[in-house]
């Protein structure tokens, strides 16, 4: 047989070249030397091909084996991909952990879904019955908060020759065979597909409902919908995990994805033990049951960091086609993209920007456009969405970077994270100033419907009125506060009042990490009414001093931290409000 | 007996190219037998071939093309380790340098590791009290956290990290604990200041030493912190202890690196540093952390000079991304007599949050964390107000703030090299600067808290007015 296999004939660090693969093509997955690494095609010139390894390759020599498969780079889907950890070329953590120990060694393989486990399955189909791709065979119940459908695979249409009757079955068991023009075809609970090809779906559509994060300034003033696409840069230290954690614990999806990519080890870990621990808001049942991570730490290797992205938003897509809404949080794609970068620079490609290669861009935008709102495959037509959320952490804070200009290019929601806010500990320390989000238009129905008539017009003023303190504040550093008519002051403390008490949101206290959109309309009610009628007493001659001096600024100030069964204290706060300003306006009058 | 070939074809910088090589693998470890009839050792970065490409860790000087003798050892580079290297001196390629034999290995270890499986992992969460305020009280240290001070030429890193490792306590337990220390182009002066330390404050025997000073090969320092990183895994996992790794100076080890680099003319990052310098820090720091169901831990301290004190230069840029945090120094801080110099401001812990609190150090550790940050920022903002205006262009609120960002400089942040604060004491400290701010400017602390910590400061102030 060993005419059928390569030879190797360069090794440098994850880069592999080897001679006389036979078949060699782009992208197929081969193992390299006996010891079985795992790696892939990434270029063949003549008889050559360049492999990228995706486990260590220290002690490989030219001379040794290359074993080719003739298969693409590709992902197992089927039950039991919820709750798992997953390195970037889905290899199980916890099981490989569980079977060679604490240090991931090279050459282990564990299947990704497990063989042994049994899933209960009910069948939606009968026999006879006419399916295309998508179409829903039945469901396991993967986790108590995710249904799993088993679905015919894309690109398959037939008529159902046979099923299984209800009953438990491993995911190797064959449970459905659908006569096809090709012939008969075995459908099990799983199917493997390609990480580097989109799945399909029918039509793409526009986003037009809010992806509800219960963060303030997200929801309220940068919002992301369903379907749609933002990145988080910022420099080091400016909480871009936290927010990455945050929106994996909090937003309203169905299905999280979340991708530690050429990130922390304690990071994955992090959300190990707080994800099990930590309750849905909407269904009380652990975070964990509707959560897939793919951790490949910085110190992993490098091409699997490559490939962690798009086995990532694979699994996605994936959930996606059973009719989910998924969010896919990347922490970090410009570890993603420093691996393209070591990988071109190995291959002696001509380096674009900075380094990186020049196809940076188009990849991606290729990654970021598999997100969408659409209608799925198969005969009924049903809604999805896949969100999709990277961050990007530019060398030095600097917004210049070849990765953050790509990404900006192609995404529609920025939250720029500043450090100076964060030095303050203003979290999140997004700026308000440069942040923006293009779907604000789109969703301006949905906030009026739900959170109230006036919302476009008070989100509006608050934008306005921070806009205004940049500039006042300018100016008090040129001429003192002193020089600042009472008017001007007022809009200060209003700006103040906008980024304390609503901004500012702690992650780490349980009343303030997740506040509803009702919530969030109520606070920001408290501050736009409090600003009015400050701004009527100012004009019937109250001094601004005593205005700043009312004690129900202090209960503006912890408005966030009133629990979400109890938002008719609202009520109250705003009658006290209007009461301190009657009784000073009346002072005035007496006087 | 492995074959040795004399068939060096190129020597440029720290590398050489060996030609007609039957076999050898990436990363092997090679022995260079150098014409004077001393050895030096190497190992191979690329095999293209019959050709390997070999960095000499101590030095390309004296090799030439003919009579070099390259045998390639068949394994990576190794450390031999027993309980006995406790106490122990290397040097930066893991020979012992104190005049003591050798230690008789209980086994053999790759320096390079491998990665902990992150789902094997353990999250830090127990508090290390370091005695120190500004680290203790803002940026609390947890083990198994890695955590590096930022600083740059003449600021006293040094003196810092040694009170840390001397300080050192994790509260109400009494473990076996360790340092390594790890040098990397530092200098004799610097290195035996660490010594002495360690000397007088009887940690030297539970240290272990591995010293790659600044006149000792620059190409040895891409091994020396892998070196000091296997021992601190061997006594952390296999022996059971909490292990503190002082790394210094990380810059150092980045030029070697860069040095590497432009030897094989790849193509160069920013700042000529390669492509891959994120990945190889990686490599470094991510082998701090604990495991589950493992006893030790391993918590790192690395020490980098900023050159310029400039923080996005990449290589305390990359660090920063890669690390738990980052302890800044500063130089104003520093001219001003204020020992540690430490800017709390982008100083951060990201693990503070789960070694603080009830239980752990106290319930309202971190409502007072949060708002002395707060303060002192607001305090910083209205100081550089008043230097371009004057006091008086400052409200009594902001003259207020002012007084409090001196104050925190001069009582929490400073303190006596020797002094070691319990964090109750650091915490009063923080309460007692409170008070100078009104209280209804503490937006950041559950009322039920300063009920309960205030009252005695609030009360002393009254009296102090009314008098």
């Amino acid at each position: 047989m060993v005419e059928n296999l390569g030879k190797i004939v360069k090794v440098a660090g994850p880069l592999v070249v080897a001679e006389d693969i036979p078949g060699a093509k782009m992208y197929e997955m081969v193992y390299v030397s006996d010891r079985r690494l795992f790696g892939e095609i990434i270029e063949v010139k003549g008889n050559l091909s360049s492999i990228q390894v995706y486990e260590d390759t220290s002690g490989i020599g030219p001379g040794e084996p290359v074993y080719p498969t003739a298969l693409p780079l590709s992902v197992e889907l089927g039950p039991g991909l919820i709750g798992s950890i997953y390195d970037g070329v889905q290899r199980p953590l916890d099981a490989l952990r569980t079977k060679y120990g604490d240090y991931i060694i090279k050459g282990l393989f564990e299947p990704p879904l497990s063989r042994e486990k049994k899933w209960r399955f009910e069948p939606l189909v009968k026999e006879q019955e006419e399916v295309v791709g998508g179409d829903v065979l039945g469901t396991i119940e993967e986790t108590p908060l995710v249904i799993h459908k088993v679905i015919v695979p894309p690109g398959l249409d037939g008529s159902v020759e046979s099923i299984v009757k209800a009953g438990v079955y491993t995911v190797e068991d064959t449970v459905a065979i659908v006569k096809t023009r090709e012939g008969l075809r075995e459908i099990k609970f799983y199917h493997r597909w390609p990480v580097r090809n989109p799945r399909p779906v029918k039509t793409r559509l526009p986003p037009n409902e809010i992806l509800v994060t219960g963060q303030r300034v997200i929801d309220s003033f940068f919002p992301i919908a369903k379907g749609g696409t933002a990145c988080v840069p910022g420099p080091f230290g400016s909480g871009k995990t936290v927010i990455q954690h945050q929106l994996s614990k909090w937003t309203n999806a169905d299905i999280i994805v979340f991708i530690g990519c050429g990130e922390r080890g304690n990071e994955m870990t992090d959300v190990l033990i707080e994800f099990p621990e930590l309750k849905d808001p909407r269904s009380g049942r652990p975070l964990m049951e509707r959560t897939i991570l793919i951790a490949n730490t910085s110190n992993m290797p490098v091409a699997a960091r490559e490939a962690s992205v798009f086995t990532g938003i694979t699994i996605a897509e994936y959930y996606r086609d059973m009719g989910y809404n998924v969010a896919l949080m990347a922490d970090s794609t410009s570890r993603w993209a420093e691996a393209m970068r070591e990988m071109s620079g190995r291959l002696e490609e001509m380096p674009g920007e900075e380094g990186y290669p020049a196809y940076l861009a188009s990849r991606l935008a290729s990654f970021y456009e598999r997100a969408g709102r659409s209608i799925i495959l198969g005969r009924e037509e049903k809604e999805a969405s896949l969100s999709v959320i990277g961050a990007v952490s530019p060398p030095g804070g600097d917004l210049s970077d070849p990765v953050v200009q790509g990404t900006l290019r192609t995404v529609r929601v920025f939250w720029s994270l500043e450090d100076t806010l964060a030095y303050a500990r203003h979290f999140p320390a997004i700026s308000w100033l440069s942040s923006y989000s293009l779907y604000v238009d789109v969703l301006s129905d949905f906030y009026r419907k739900e959170m109230g008539e006036d919302w476009n017009r008070i989100r509006v003023k608050a934008m306005s009125i921070l806009r205004r303190e940049a500039e006042l504040l300018e100016m008090v550093r040129l001429v003192g506060i002193d020089a600042l008519s009472s008017s001007d002051r007022l809009i200060l403390e209003t700006a103040r009042s906008i980024r304390e008490d609503f901004l500012q949101q702690n992650a780490f206290m349980a009343e303030d990490t997740y506040t509803s959109l009702k919530k969030q309309y109520r606070i920001m009610k408290l501050i736009d009414l409090f600003d009015e009628l400050a701004r009527e007493s100012l004009e019937a001659g109250v001094d601004l001093e005593k205005i700043i001096a009312l004690p129900v600024k202090v209960d503006i100030s912890r408005a966030k931290l009133i629990s979400e069964d109890r938002l008719d204290e609202f009520d109250n706060i705003e009658k006290k409000i209007r009461e301190s300003f009657s009784a000073l306006e009346k002072e005035v009058q007496h006087a | 007996m492995p074959k040795e070939y004399i068939t060096t074809r190129e020597i440029t910088g720290p590398l050489i190219v060996v030609e007609r090589v039957e076999k050898a693998s990436y990363n092997e470890l090679v022995e260079i037998k150098v014409p004077d009839g001393s050895t030096r050792r190497g190992q191979v970065l690329e095999v293209d071939g019959d050709k390997a490409l070999i960095q000499v860790f101590e030095g390309t000087s004296n090799l030439n093309l003919g009579e070099t003798r390259v045998k390639f050892l068949g394994r990576g580079i190794e450390l031999g380790v027993s309980p006995a290297i406790l106490g122990r001196i290397f040097d930066g390629s893991g020979k012992p340098v104190d005049g003591i034999p050798p230690i008789l290995p209980e086994k053999k270890l790759d320096i390079n590791g491998s990665p902990i499986n992150p789902y094997a992992r353990d999250y830090p969460s127990e508090f290390i009290q370091t005695g120190i305020s500004s680290i203790d009280g803002l940026n609390t240290l947890v083990r198994g956290q890695k955590l590096p001070i930022f600083s740059g030429s003449g600021l006293p890193h040094a003196e810092l990290a040694s009170q840390i490792a001397r300080q050192s306590v994790v509260l109400g337990v009494e473990e076996k604990f360790a340092v390594v220390f790890i040098a990397m182009g530092i200098t004799f002066e610097e290195s035996n200041y660490f010594i002495q330390s360690f000397k007088e404050s009887g940690a030297l025997e539970r240290s272990v030493m591995f010293l790659n000073l600044g006149d000792d090969p620059v190409i040895e320092r891409i091994a020396t912190p892998r070196f000091g990183l296997t021992a601190a895994e061997y006594l952390a996992f296999d022996l059971g202890m909490h292990v503190l790794v002082i790394l210094t100076d990380m810059t150092n080890y980045c030029e070697a690196l860069r040095e590497i680099s432009s030897a094989r003319k790849e193509v160069p990052g920013r700042r000529g540093y390669p492509g891959y310098m994120y990945t190889d820090l990686a490599t470094i720091y991510e082998r701090a952390g604990r495991i589950k169901g493992k006893r030790g831990s391993i918590t790192q301290i690395p020490i980098l000079t900023m050159p310029e004190d400039d923080k996005t230069h990449p290589i305390p840029d990359l660090t920063g991304y890669i690390t738990e945090g980052q302890i800044f120094l500063s130089r104003s801080l520093n001219q001003q007599g204020i020992y540690p110099p430490i800017d709390v401001l982008p100083s951060l812990s990201r693990l503070k949050d789960k070694g603080i609190g009830q239980g752990k150090t106290r319930e309202d550790h971190s409502d007072v964390l949060n708002q002395l940050f707060a303060c002192y920022a607001r305090g910083r903002e209205a100081r550089e107000l008043a230097t371009v205006l004057g006091e008086g262009a400052l409200t009594n609120v902001d003259l207020a703030y002012v007084k409090f960002a001196q104050e925190f400089e001069k009582r929490f942040v400073n303190q006596g090299i020797t002094e070691d604060r319990s964090v109750e004491q650091t915490l009063e400290i923080g309460w007692e600067l409170l008070s100078i701010v009104p209280v209804e400017e503490l937006k950041r602390i559950r009322p039920q808290f300063i009920e309960k910590y205030m009252s005695k400061y609030l009360k002393k102030e009254e009296v102090n007015s009314a008098a």
